[in-house]
């Protein structure tokens, strides 16, 4: 598995990320949550941020969707730094929160209507979207009588509508039993593989970092910083049987080392 | 909620029962009627006069009715002004929660003064009765949103308004009808305390005029009454959470 943390930056124009930082002010004094993280991410590339709870990931995230400022250090996206929460971002976050008084089909509009954009041709491309979710029978339905997976599913509907060129996912299915996350992983990338969005999730799962990602990057807790960025040599698309794959396995174990737990 | 058969004949079958009960028991022991007269005396009474009855309970209606109304729209703008500006919510808020420690019938006389011996002061005091639960619960309401969702609707730079019409104020519904339901039963006893005070109509100026006369009976269907107004008033309000939110069917049976 190779390594490279250091990589000509040229190519990565998606989102830059230079030294960042960010301390919060509590009652015991100042937390440091991310210390000078660094990265870079190509256009239409899938990463994921893995790491222990409290390692700032989630932290990391919002300071890229512009929703949280930083203490110091840069990000860019597209270019252009970031100071205010971007709509060129779609976020999906643990939990689904979809407006439980709107239908699936309604709640997957509800971007289109906030950002004030053409309803019409955005509500073919919401159907389009719940199609290829396997939701387009169900999109008259509330978020009530569907499974937490299929709930899960109508987010990143809806984080797609307003057609973002980013993706940011935060624990996604941290909150899916393990049968329905893996199903979710193969619907993600069924669905990211049609739509080529820059992702960057998060997550707390090894495998499922790896399993999903063109690279992976480690971070360290307290204070957040990146440890590696592994680049995973899987082919595509990913099948279930890429999880039996050597490759797989030691990556796996290579990325479980450096956050510091122990493989045999 | 569902209700079966079973469940309405079950209740329908302990109030004849109760009524068969009251009628029996009065007879037996000869309890004179002006203590406690039987059933069938209630009603009769009830039947024979019911133009009277009917017309007193429509001026208690029409004043528990506007009431309430009011008080909706007193407190959900209450509501609203305490969540958006932290000015006025630290000049209001206190005021609110000590108008409320008051007894409101305490309060009653002087609105008499204030208001006169008419409908508007019976309104008034079914309105300071039935406002407060629901500002608290609308506030509460406006509140409770996911974390998560208010950095949606920044992302989707939806701006205040948006994000009042589209998130806070839906969200705020369940809460605003439990309060609503509250409020009803409120503004009966409102209407009540004012009649009760002073004024020469509505069903708490029969009762008080049967209880100087010892007409117990004429007191009993003054009570049927206003429970029936009372009934009618929370009905409606279950009909409209049911209408305004049809979601919250689907709600309930996941939790």
């Amino acid at each position: 598995m190779q390594t490279s943390a250091t990589r000509a930056q040229g190519d990565r124009g998606a989102i830059e990320v230079t030294s960042l930082s960010k301390v919060y002010a509590s009652q015991h004094g100042q937390i440091k949550a991310l210390s000078d993280v660094s990265f870079a991410i190509a256009d239409a590339e899938f990463v994921t941020i893995v790491g222990h709870s409290g390692c700032g990931k989630s932290t990391l995230l919002k300071i890229i969707a512009g929703l949280l400022p930083s203490s110091s250090g840069l990000v860019k996206v597209r270019g252009r730094s970031v100071t205010a929460p971007l709509s060129d971002v779609g976020m999906v976050f643990q939990r689904p929160v979809l407006l439980k008084w709107r239908t699936i089909f309604a709640n997957v509009m509800l971007p289109i209507e906030m950002l004030r954009l053409p309803r019409k041709e955005s509500a073919e491309r919401a159907l389009d979207l719940l199609k290829l979710a396997g939701l387009s029978e169900f999109r008259h339905q509330y978020p009530a009588q569907l499974s937490g997976g299929m709930q899960q599913r109508a987010a990143i509907c809806r984080a797609l509508v307003h057609d973002p060129s980013l993706l940011l996912m935060d624990e996604p299915f941290g909150a899916l039993d393990l049968m329905t996350r893996e199903e979710m992983n193969f619907e993600l990338l069924r669905i990211w593989s049609e739509r080529r969005k820059t992702t960057l999730l998060v997550t707390h799962s090894i495998s499922e970092a790896v399993f999903l990602a063109d690279r992976v990057i480690v971070m360290t807790p307290r204070p957040g910083m990146v440890a590696d960025i592994v680049e995973v040599n899987l082919p595509r698309p990913r099948m279930p049987e890429t999880k039996l794959d050597p490759r797989f396995s030691a990556c796996v174990q290579a990325i479980g080392r450096k956050i510091g737990l122990l493989y045999i | 909620m569902g209700l079966n058969k079973t469940d309405i004949s079950t209740t329908i079958l302990s109030i004849t029962a109760t009524l068969v009960l009251w009628e029996v028991l009065t007879v037996v022991f000869n309890v004179p009627g002006f203590i406690l007269p039987p059933p069938s005396a209630i009603f009769i009474e009830g039947v024979t006069r019911y133009h009277l009855y009917l017309y007193h309970s429509w001026i208690t209606f029409y004043e528990m009715v506007a009431g309430f109304v009011l008080a909706a729209v007193v407190g959900v703008l209450l509501a609203v002004v305490i969540v958006y500006s932290r000015i006025l919510r630290n000049m209001l808020y206190p005021q609110i929660v000590v108008l409320q420690i008051v007894p409101k019938v305490a309060i009653a006389p002087l609105l008499l003064i204030w208001a006169g011996y008419g409908i508007t002061s019976k309104v008034l005091l079914a309105l300071l009765v039935s406002f407060f639960p629901i500002v608290v619960n609308m506030v509460t309401g406006l509140v409770a949103i996911e974390e998560e969702l208010l950095d949606l609707c920044r992302i989707l730079q939806s701006g205040r308004w948006q994000e009042f019409s589209k998130v806070r104020l839906p969200n705020a519904l369940p809460y605003l009808f439990s309060s609503l339901k509250v409020a009803s039963t409120l503004s009966v006893i409102g209407a009540v305390i004012g009649e009760f005070v002073g004024g020469s109509e509505g069903l708490g100026h029969l009762i008080i005029i049967a209880n100087t006369e010892l007409r117990t009976s004429m007191s009993f269907v003054s009570l049927f009454s206003l429970s029936i107004l009372g009934f009618l008033l929370y009905g409606f309000v279950l009909l409209a959470e049911r209408l305004c939110m049809p979601w919250e069917r689907w709600q309930s049976a996941a939790a």
